[in-house]
């Protein structure tokens, strides 16, 4: 099938690595792959702040560009969710309305894609580390995404999963709510990395890059050594860094 | 008086205007829950969902072994002392010895088939809630003995109503409530024992329904369960 | 910037460093959890137990006119003083006019978040009355002159040495470290209380349509004194708690119960249709019930919002809530706090002063998913943020989406952005953190990401394109 990829705006500045590992992923199993580059981002940010005439202005070429597709998969649970569920109430009693509605019919999360509607669960892929696993509230929440994730890791050679406690609690980044409220995400995430750390994994792996660079940020900034890596990465076997 | 009157007319015109703020605000039709933001319909229900709920709520069992297992288990949870007669001479004898463990000096009880059954096992002064009585009295009484209407198998609970148990106050006020039952009160869940009212009172209801779950207690300090916060310390059932 | 949002930003920017507060949240709500999950465990389907839930409480709040016309005139046949208040003003003139006429001395209060939305205790005081709240968080935080922290659990931010130093101060007790104790002193001098009050005040869980009854629920028994005690008893209730019939709380008391303090039912759940009646023993022989609205009526206009008012403040959303768990209660600076604080607020006290509290939230949709009744809670707080920009623009925040919507979807424009960005990125570190960094809120905590050499669309345009 021809799968279109909708790679949004920050994992095609910030982090290429999962993208280009899901074209791969993709190609691999056989389908081709189309990514449209005159679309880059969903209109969440506006959306998420109030602004949803704002949103709409990008929210219409997404929309348009992506009427004929078969597939969509996105790289990013939290933009699925964006296109999936919010599109149809952004476009309410709006002449887009019926458009919005097809198109969430045919979104996908990448890695629920791959379980859901390709049936794949082993993609072959090796790596030899401890890892917890985060579930963005995006992914989790709004499009019930909780096993896929998990059944692509088992499958994964030489890799460890440790639930960590409260693995479904909010990491704290939620968007334009990082910035405007950077005190209570900081907290929230001193939380999250706290209870990924009592796990002893060398790694947090999520669906979601946003969260990710969050929880890395902190990381970092505190000289920790646990990492965080997209699933996408460790199932097609190339790493950023 | 006068003010009582005052207050009332003015609310009667806010009666009025509340329920035409509400009346207007019912013009527009607000979202079956559920539906946001979901792509399936709503799960229905073919009669009042309460109804359909039954099977979806904690259960208490099927048989009257089962229940009595069921009130038995939930007693233990709850710390009611629950106290399982054979007959009424077995049940008098268990409540004596509580009497005598813990000195009881005076109860306070009402008049009922069970509790004059109990009142003249014990032989103790007694006050009797009937036709009122004095709150510092009862307050200093050891225990209050009453009857109850139903018990609940799936929660271990009780009920009592300000006409069957002696008033609002005897079953909570004193430090020890004792409740005198019989097996064929048991009933199996919460909306047996609903159901059970509204035939038993017919429309007629006692301006009190209580349903008493275990003795009293509180978490407010650091989450830590302690009993006896206002109301009784101790819930005794004697069920024969 | 409203002075709310301020305060508000001003105490989350302290509460959310105290690691002490953190710790003592997290322990008292993990004991919580593990609680909850022990009695959802033994429904057979707690889901669809919520959908029932959430049907009733559509069918309630939807003919709130007829039910509460019902609920009232039942009510009223059989003795009781029904009053109606628009206002939280107009509430607090019927209760304080109805004490005087009294001439009572002293008020013994059981736990009524609702006497809290109008400030009633200040109201009563002011009036010249002894108002003394019974439940023992409520009485823990009347003592230290605060709100409560929570609308199930007013103390949980206490400890015990906290506690015990307060009725030290205040009650001339004895230090203790014992809950039992301390529990036992509360105890010893309310029990005075009860017996000498002229007039019990009390809240209501539910208001039975059917049958003309408030349902009452509560652990301790002081709603059960503080109802059978004293010789006038007043019941302030939202109108919003209406349930069509009794058989109704079978379905609702466990499952208020259960997700707000896992617990299979509450110690004691009570059921009041009238003042002593004639072949009682006791009870007190007036009842006053006031309905209140106070902007109620304006959130059921709010079609889409609505289902806020099908809440039963069991409290579990804020027991999820990452923002309440770490700015705790008192930093809302509202009655309702956590999620459904944070969705009815602004309705109840005004969009823009309160708007804020919708904006801080993560949009995690914990809150939804635990929520017994099924209130779309993160979803209104969207809402909220829609209708408070739809209403006051940022200007700038609005100038800023319309630029970034016009750069993300114009290829060139949008490869042009990543190029500046390259080429700026080596001079933040000069100004990482400062006042100068335009990132600082993100900054001052956390590293940044920086824009990888190589986007994925120029991978994309340089491996695949046209290939
Ligand atoms: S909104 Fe729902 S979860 Fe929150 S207090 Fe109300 S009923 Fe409970």
């Amino acid at each position: 099938m021809t799968v279109t990829l909708f790679v949004p705006c920050f994992v095609d500045a910030l982090f290429p690595q999962v993208g280009i590992n899901m074209v791969r992923i993709l190609e691999k199993l056989g389908h081709r792959v189309e990514c449209p580059e005159e679309i880059a981002c969903c209109g969440q940010p506006a959306f998420n702040s109030g602004y949803w005439d704002e949103a709409r202005c990008v929210a219409e070429p997404t929309l348009k560009r992506l009427k004929n597709a078969e597939a969509v998969v996105i790289a990013s649970g939290s933009c699925g969710a964006m296109l999936k569920v919010f599109y149809p109430q952004l476009f309410e009693n709006k002449p887009e309305a019926a458009a919005a509605h097809e198109l969430s019919h045919k979104v996908w999360e990448f890695s629920d894609f791959l379980v859901k509607k390709l049936g794949v669960t082993d993609l072959g892929a090796k790596f030899p580390a401890k890892v917890t696993f985060h579930d963005g509230c995006h992914g989790l929440r709004e499009l019930g995404i909780k096993s896929s994730p998990r059944k692509l890791l088992e499958k994964v050679e030489g890799l460890e999963l440790v639930e960590m406690q409260d693995a479904e609690t909010c990491c704290g980044f939620g968007g334009t709510f990082s910035a405007k409220f950077p005190m209570i995400s900081t907290a929230m995430g001193e939380v999250k990395c706290t209870s990924a750390k009592q796990t002893g994994a060398d790694y947090i792996v999520s669906n979601d890059s946003s969260c990710l660079m969050h929880v890395q940020g902190l990381l970092s900034r505190e000289g920790s050594p646990l990492k965080t890596i997209h699933l996408a990465e460790i199932l097609g076997g190339n790493q950023q860094s | 008086m006068v003010a009582q009157k005052q207050i009332w007319e003015m609310s009667m015109t806010e009666r009025e205007k509340i329920l035409g703020r509400i009346r207007e605000a019912l013009t527009l039709t607000a979202p079956h829950p559920g539906t946001h933001g979901r792509h399936e319909p709503a799960q229905t229900f073919p009669g009042r969902p309460v109804q359909s709920a039954k099977p979806w709520l904690p259960d208490g069992g099927e048989t009257p072994e089962e229940q009595i297992a069921h009130f038995r288990a939930a007693s233990t949870d709850l710390k009611t002392d629950f106290r399982e007669a054979a007959d009424e001479a077995a049940a008098m004898a268990i409540l004596k010895e509580i009497a005598q463990a813990e000195g009881w000096k005076k109860i306070a009880t009402h008049r009922s088939e069970l509790t004059d059954k109990a009142a003249s096992a014990l032989g103790l002064p007694k006050l009797l809630t009937g036709g009122g009585y004095d709150k510092n009295e009862m307050e200093a009484c050891d225990a209050g003995i009453t009857e109850c209407d139903v018990l609940i198998a799936q929660t271990g609970s009780l009920i009592v109503t300000s006409r069957s148990s002696g008033g609002r106050a005897l079953s909570v006020l004193p430090p020890h409530h004792v409740v005198i039952a019989r097996r064929e009160q048991l009933v199996r869940d919460l909306t047996a024992g609903f159901a059970f009212i509204q035939r038993k009172y017919d429309g007629n209801y006692p301006s009190m329904i209580s349903l008493v779950t275990g003795p009293s207690r509180t978490g407010d300090i650091e989450r830590i369960l302690v009993l006896g916060a206002h109301g009784p310390k101790k819930l005794t059932v004697i069920l024969w | 910037m409203s002075s709310h949002s301020q305060e508000f930003l001003d105490q989350a920017s302290v509460i959310t460093r105290d690691l002490r507060h953190r710790g003592l949240i997290q322990t008292a709500l993990k004991k919580y959890e593990v609680a909850r999950d022990k009695r959802k465990s033994a429904f057979g389907d707690w889901q669809s137990a919520r959908q029932a839930a959430a049907e009733t409480k559509w069918e309630a709040i939807n003919h709130l006119d007829k039910y509460l016309t019902e609920f009232a005139d039942k009510l009223e046949a059989r003795g009781t003083k029904v009053h109606w208040a628009s206002t939280g003003e107009q509430a607090r003139d019927i209760i304080v006019k109805l004490i005087a006429e009294k001439k009572a001395k002293c008020v013994i209060k059981s736990k009524a978040m609702t006497s809290e939305e109008i400030h009633l205790n200040d109201a009563m005081e002011k009036a010249g009355f002894e108002v003394v709240e019974s439940d023992l968080g409520e009485y823990i935080v009347q003592l230290r002159k605060e709100p409560p922290y929570h609308i199930v659990f007013p103390a949980m931010h206490l400890t015990r040495d906290e506690i015990s130093d307060l009725f030290q101060r205040e009650l001339g007790s004895a230090p203790t470290q014992e809950p039992e104790e301390l529990t036992m002193i509360a105890r010893r001098a309310l029990r005075k209380k009860y017996i000498e009050a002229d007039i019990g005040i009390t809240g209501a869980n539910f208001a039975v349509a059917e049958t003309g009854m408030i349902s009452l629920t509560e652990n301790e028994g002081n709603a059960r004194l503080t109802a059978a005690l004293p010789k006038t008893m007043i019941t302030l209730l939202g109108i919003e708690k209406v349930l069509p019939k009794m058989e109704d709380l079978a379905l609702f008391l466990p499952m208020l119960a259960t997700a707000g303090a896992g617990q299979a039912v509450t110690g004691y759940n009570t059921l009041y249709g009238g003042p002593k009646q004639a072949d009682e023993a006791d009870g007190p022989e007036e009842w006053h019930v006031v309905l209140l609205d106070n902007r109620r009526s304006l959130l059921l206009a709010d079609a889409e919002q609505r289902d806020a008012l099908h809440c039963i403040r069991c409290g579990a959303c804020l027991n999820v809530c990452p923002i309440f768990r770490n700015v705790g209660g008192h930093t809302y600076g509202t009655t309702y706090s956590g999620p459904i604080g944070s969705v009815i607020t602004p309705h109840l006290r005004g969009l823009q002063n309160w708007k804020h509290l919708s904006g801080s939230s993560s949009l995690c949709g914990a809150c939804t998913e635990t929520c017994p009744v099924k209130i779309d809670l993160h979803h209104h707080l969207l809402q909220n943020r829609r209708n408070a920009s739809q209403e006051e623009p940022s200007a700038l925040e609005q100038f800023a989406y319309k630029v970034f919507g016009f750069v993300a979807n114009r290829p060139g424009m949008w490869q042009v952005g990543k190029e500046l960005a390259r080429m700026f990125q080596p001079l933040h570190k000069f100004v990482l953190g400062s006042k100068l960094d335009p990132a600082r809120t993100w900054t001052a905590t956390r590293d940044v990401q920086p824009v990888a050499p190589e986007s994925f669309k120029e991978w994309w345009r340089k491996n695949k394109s046209g290939k």
